[in-house]
């Protein structure tokens, strides 16, 4: 069964090229809590701080809280960008993520070409991802533009050939942070469809948001972050009532 | 609904991470075992770096052969007419080590911005850090095999026939790929780290260039030469271009780039295994 598990899961993130003096000088001005030096005297951001949680099967999980709250970099950890630097984390199931829809894009590449290096990327062989490019292809719409190098797309047809590339996929964990789609009407209300279809099938769904709206109509529980620690978590209408 | 591969399988793959006991052997070998298994992405990928570069150019990375090829003609007439040299015995020379050291100070050079410039795809998406250090090596191999036609062609020109012994040069090259890969690993990280040690490596590799025979032949230093096995750069060099030539290097410079390529391969690899985890927060 696909599950997440967390304990005291904690990052840091050193900060290297910043000018850790300055920002020492700051430290001592003012004290920032998330900010400290750790032993060797690096200048270090705790991001995580101690979370731990645990998702079973069928929840849907909204994150929330303020701008810088860690919301972001759970859900990085959660896809495994981030190796934790305490605890432990455990994640059980085939982790799809839709953090940022346009990771490994190549402007100069035709809008088909990036489809099949995406299927590539999640580590389909040729044949599944040209697949890949007829369907995403399909669904964006883009049409003889598919075989046109992205440098000439307008910021709505990126969008949507980004959405039609991200969403491709059936995973039983599905992390999402927020997004705006910027296509027009017609294919909003398309991508909100298939959205729709993506979360109900996923067994678990993560999604960090500031669109009260949408974490109402989606999720069930709710986890609320400060400075990277949890300060509630519960169903939704509690944990917003709080806030 | 296009599926994943992973969906066939029966349970689902499990992601555990415990900072108590990091497992860090058994994650690198994985990250190696996936990234090699994942081969057909830094293909895709290198490709794609290439026609980048080469974009809108009529000619495209063929330039690359030709602009080699002028170098070599103009240093040929040069050397012929300036210094009055025999060009039959050098030029070939000249040619297989000038080709060789390109690929090696570009390799160096690229190895240093390997992790740098994936910043993006390594802070969004779980990949096998392996996957960059070949994307990176791979595109220097293409850019390498544009160039090696010209050896051939000097050798036409110049009737070098090094004979069977030239199948030598097969082994020589798999110890300079394996060290490309140790170096692309090793430079990737420490240059993601600290961001002085590219320039650094820059101005070391330019040293590299003069001490070591690349435009010089190893006889000028007469009885001296048998101290050259103590430059690794000569003896991954020597170990493709002696047999290339038509003068297999010795047991002892054999020896040299083995055991290079062991030390290369050992300390890339520890490093690997105790930084990994860090790569993401580096970049």
């Amino acid at each position: 069964m696909p599950h997440i598990l967390a304990e005291r899961l904690s990052i840091a993130f050193p900060l290297y090229h910043v000018g850790a003096r300055s920002l020492k000088k700051r430290l001592i001005a003012s004290t920032i809590p998330r900010l400290r030096t750790d032993s060797s005297n690096r200048v270090v951001v705790a991001a995580l701080n101690e979370l731990s949680f645990e998702i079973r099967s069928g929840e849907r999980v909204a994150l929330v809280g303020h701008n810088g709250a860690g919301k972001t970099t759970l859900l990085r950890t959660l896809a495994g960008v981030y190796e934790p630097v305490g605890g432990r984390l455990e994640v059980v199931g085939q982790i799809g993520s839709l953090i940022d829809p346009s990771a490994g894009m190549d402007v100069d590449a035709t809008g088909r070409e990036n489809i099949v290096l995406r299927g590539l990327f999640r580590g389909l062989d040729q044949q599944q991802s040209e697949a890949m490019a007829e369907e995403a292809g399909a669904f964006s719409g883009l049409g003889e533009f598919l075989d046109v190098p992205m440098r000439t797309y307008s910021a709505g047809m990126q969008v949507r050939l980004s959405f039609a590339i991200a969403t491709l996929m059936q995973p039983d964990v599905l992390l999402m942070d927020e997004w705006f789609s910027a296509g027009d009407a017609d294919f909003m209300a398309r991508a909100q469809q298939r959205l729709e279809a993506l979360v109900q099938k996923a067994e678990i769904l993560v999604l960090a948001s500031h669109n009260m709206t949408a974490v109402r109509a989606w999720c069930t529980r709710a986890i609320r972050l400060e400075g990277g620690r949890i300060v509630a978590d519960g169903p939704v209408e509690q944990v917003l009532a709080g806030m | 609904m296009l599926l994943s591969p992973l969906d066939a399988v029966a349970p689902p793959p499990a992601v555990i991470s415990d900072s108590a006991a990091p497992r860090r052997v058994g994650r690198a070998l994985d990250d190696l075992a996936l990234g090699f298994r994942r081969w057909r992405l830094p293909v895709a990928l290198a490709q794609l770096d290439i026609r980048n570069r080469y974009r809108g150019s009529v000619l495209g990375p063929m330039w690359l052969t030709l602009s080699t090829a002028v170098t070599f003609i103009a240093l040929g007439f040069l050397y012929a007419t300036l210094f009055k040299m025999d060009l039959h015995d050098y030029l070939p020379f000249l040619v297989v080590s000038l080709i060789l050291w390109n690929v090696f100070a570009q390799l160096i050079t690229e190895a240093c911005a390997s992790l740098t410039v994936a910043e993006g795809i390594i802070r969004q998406l779980p990949l096998p850090f392996t996957v960059h250090a070949l994307r990176c090596l791979m595109r220097n191999a293409v850019i390498a095999a544009h160039n090696l036609p010209l050896i051939l062609v000097v050798f036409v020109i110049f009737g070098v026939n090094p004979g069977w012994g030239a199948l030598l040069a097969i082994p020589g090259m798999l110890l300079f790929v394996l060290n490309g890969f140790a170096a692309v690993m090793f430079l990737g990280m420490l240059c993601a780290r600290f961001r002085d040690i590219g320039p650094i490596v820059g101005t070391v590799t330019q040293l590299a260039f003069f001490i070591s025979p690349v435009i010089w032949k190893p006889e000028l230093l007469l009885e001296r030469q048998v101290w050259l096995v103590l430059n690794p750069v000569y003896d991954l060099m020597e170990v493709v271009r002696g047999p290339l030539l038509g003068q297999p290097p010795g047991l002892l410079i054999w020896a040299a780039a083995v055991g290079i390529t062991v030390v290369a391969c050992g300390l890339s690899f520890a490093f690997f295994v105790r930084f990994r985890g860090r790569i993401a927060f580096w970049v």
